[in-house]
């Protein structure tokens, strides 16, 4: 499980260029949901991401995962219970090593690394395994070189790095967005499948309300740093995307902090 | 021609600058660091090498020493970087120059010599070899165990975080690596290679000099880079195994540049030819591309 409460960081502080990305923004996710988050540009969906990451580090609030607080803690310290795929296709690999050794760096994360072989032999077919799930072939290329492979294979791979070892949240961000149509459906597909195999608990971003209502189990909107909207269960099912931008527009209109009337 | 005794003493320079060039790989390649502190760590490991040697200390030993100061002053710099965000170029000009009166400090002269005193080279003299075979037999030695040692640590759990620190900081964050750590622990081990590359080459030369670290940065590079056009880095022990066939190389380069008299080059022209050379090292293999490109080209 993972929560956020009254998070709130701007950037550029006391600059022209002052920036507020989150405004006391809260979610809490609980053990296997699947929440999709949209929201427009500067939303402070990616801002909200690299928070619970630790990539940026919030002004107030608190961010609880697993009954840890770990508000304070860098990435690095928090790799082990959370988990991510990165945007750009090339962000979540290593391109001058070879897929064996990227998966052998994931199947460490959050671990201490010691001076032990990195690719060791137990591992080799846990790799062939999970890399044949992909139906890309690549389990044949363990030893090529990680930029040898396209954008699309490259995610796959981020994905199966980023669910290698157990985690507590894994954080998708826009995960699908930089590939092309026929690709960024595989690389959904894949990540459904993943989620539901291994019952993870996930936030995925996304630009497409269309994918955000198709995928998951929650959807949550985000506007000006704050949550405007979250939608689950029966009032989730059957919804469209008019229906998504009816609810956006009606919320826009209001006053953000007035609870009683989300979704009223 | 180069005399056999000139040719010795270029692949015994060569296999000590082999071991700079493996410490420059490790802060360039590796962690993408550029690190200017060798220029300060090389006099180091020499200063205190001869120090401890001079003060009676069993060499092996006072080498050991010097590769430690080495990882000390390449963890200064590191630190510099990583924990007061001082840009690491500037972060390890910074401790380059503080090292030079650190250097000055530990020798309390400019110089001294180890002529008379026994180094790790006194014992192996007494084997039935050529006087200027057994510095080149046992830095070969020094070398080939530094270079497995190398390739063992880079494809180990904590190398690999290493080269994904150096690649992708992001992405190595994200799998649960303290980059901070890898950075400090890398510039150490590179500059302890230098440490040690430098208390041999005092032992060897029978002096430690303070301004003996002048243009190191520069000889480890073209050693690196030229290594790299005649050896493709594709894998780590082939980019190890071009430090060193780039550094012998390059001395080979300089012994027959100033052996050849009708170029009428001299000693002190050392440095102008290391600048052409690098210069060229670094442009060839991109003219030759082109031509090839061209010729292929005008072929079609």
């Amino acid at each position: 499980m993972i929560s956020a409460s009254d998070l709130r960081l701007t950037f550029g502080k006391g600059t022209p260029l002052e920036n507020p990305a989150l405004r006391g923004m809260s979610l809490t996710v609980n053990q296997g949901e699947f929440v999709t988050v949209i929201g427009s540009n500067g939303a402070g969906k990616s801002t909200f991401l690299n928070a619970l990451s630790g990539e940026v580090l919030v002004d107030s609030g608190e961010i609880i995962v697993d009954n840890t607080d770990v508000t304070k803690l860098p990435t690095h310290k928090r790799a082990g219970q959370v988990a991510r795929v990165f945007q750009d296709p090339l962000a979540g690999t290593c391109e001058a090593l070879s897929i064996e050794e990227n998966l052998a760096l994931a199947i460490k994360r959050g671990q201490r690394r010691g001076l032990t072989a990195a690719v060791k032999k137990q591992y080799l077919e846990q790799f062939r395994d999970s890399l044949s799930s992909l139906n890309l072939g690549l389990e044949n290329r363990l030893g090529d070189k990680m930029g040898l492979l396209s954008g699309g294979q490259r995610q796959a791979v981020s994905l199966l790095m980023a669910s290698l070892t157990p985690s507590s949240i894994l954080l998708l961000d826009e995960h699908t967005a930089a590939l092309d149509p026929k690709t960024a459906a595989f690389v959904l597909e894949l990540t459904t499948q993943i989620i539901e195999e291994q019952q993870l608990t996930a936030l995925m971003v996304t630009h497409s309300m269309k994918q955000a209502l198709e995928v998951g189990s929650r959807t949550v909107m985000l506007h000006q740093g704050q949550v405007v909207f979250d939608i689950a269960g029966k009032e989730r099912e059957g919804l469209e995307v008019k229906d998504l931008l009816g609810l956006f527009e009606k919320q826009r209109g209001l006053s953000v902090d007035d609870d009683s009337l989300l979704l009223g | 021609m180069l005399s056999e005794i000139a040719l010795y003493g270029a692949i015994e320079t060569g296999l000590i600058y082999g071991l700079v060039a493996f410490g420059i790989y490790i802060s360039f390649r590796v962690l993408d660091f550029p690190d200017l502190t060798v220029d300060g760590s090389f006099p180091l490991g020499a200063a205190v090498a001869a120090m401890l040697i001079i003060a009676g200390w069993n060499p092996w030993i006072a080498t050991g020493a010097a590769i430690l100061a080495g990882m000390a002053a390449g963890a200064v710099t590191a630190l510099l970087n990583v924990k007061l965000k001082i840009l690491n170029l500037l972060a390890s000009i910074l401790t380059m120059i503080a090292l030079y009166s650190v250097n000055l400090r530990i020798m309390g002269r400019p110089n001294v010599a180890l002529l008379t005193e026994e180094t790790v080279l006194t014992p192996w003299y007494n084997l039935d070899l050529a006087y200027h075979h057994v510095p080149v037999l046992l830095f070969v030695i020094v070398v080939a165990v530094s270079l497995i040692l190398l390739w063992r640590f880079m494809k180990s759990e904590t190398g690999l975080a290493m080269r994904a620190t150096g690649a992708n900081p992001r992405m190595a964050r994200a799998q649960g690596i303290a980059t901070g750590a890898m950075i400090v622990l890398g510039v150490a081990l590179s500059n302890g290679l230098v440490g040690l590359a430098g208390a041999l080459f005092a032992q060897s030369q029978g002096a430690a000099d303070v301004t003996m670290g002048v243009g190191v940065i520069v000889i480890g590079l073209a050693s690196l880079i030229g290594g790299e056009a005649v050896i493709t880095p594709s894998t780590v022990v082939r980019a190890l195994l071009a430090c060193v066939i780039g550094a012998i190389i390059y001395r080979l380069a300089i012994a027959f540049a100033l052996n050849a008299d009708f170029l009428g080059l001299q000693a002190q022209d050392l440095n102008l030819i290391t600048a052409v050379l690098v210069t060229l090292a670094i442009v060839l293999p991109g003219v030759r591309t082109s031509v090839i490109g061209k010729l292929t080209r005008n072929k079609a």
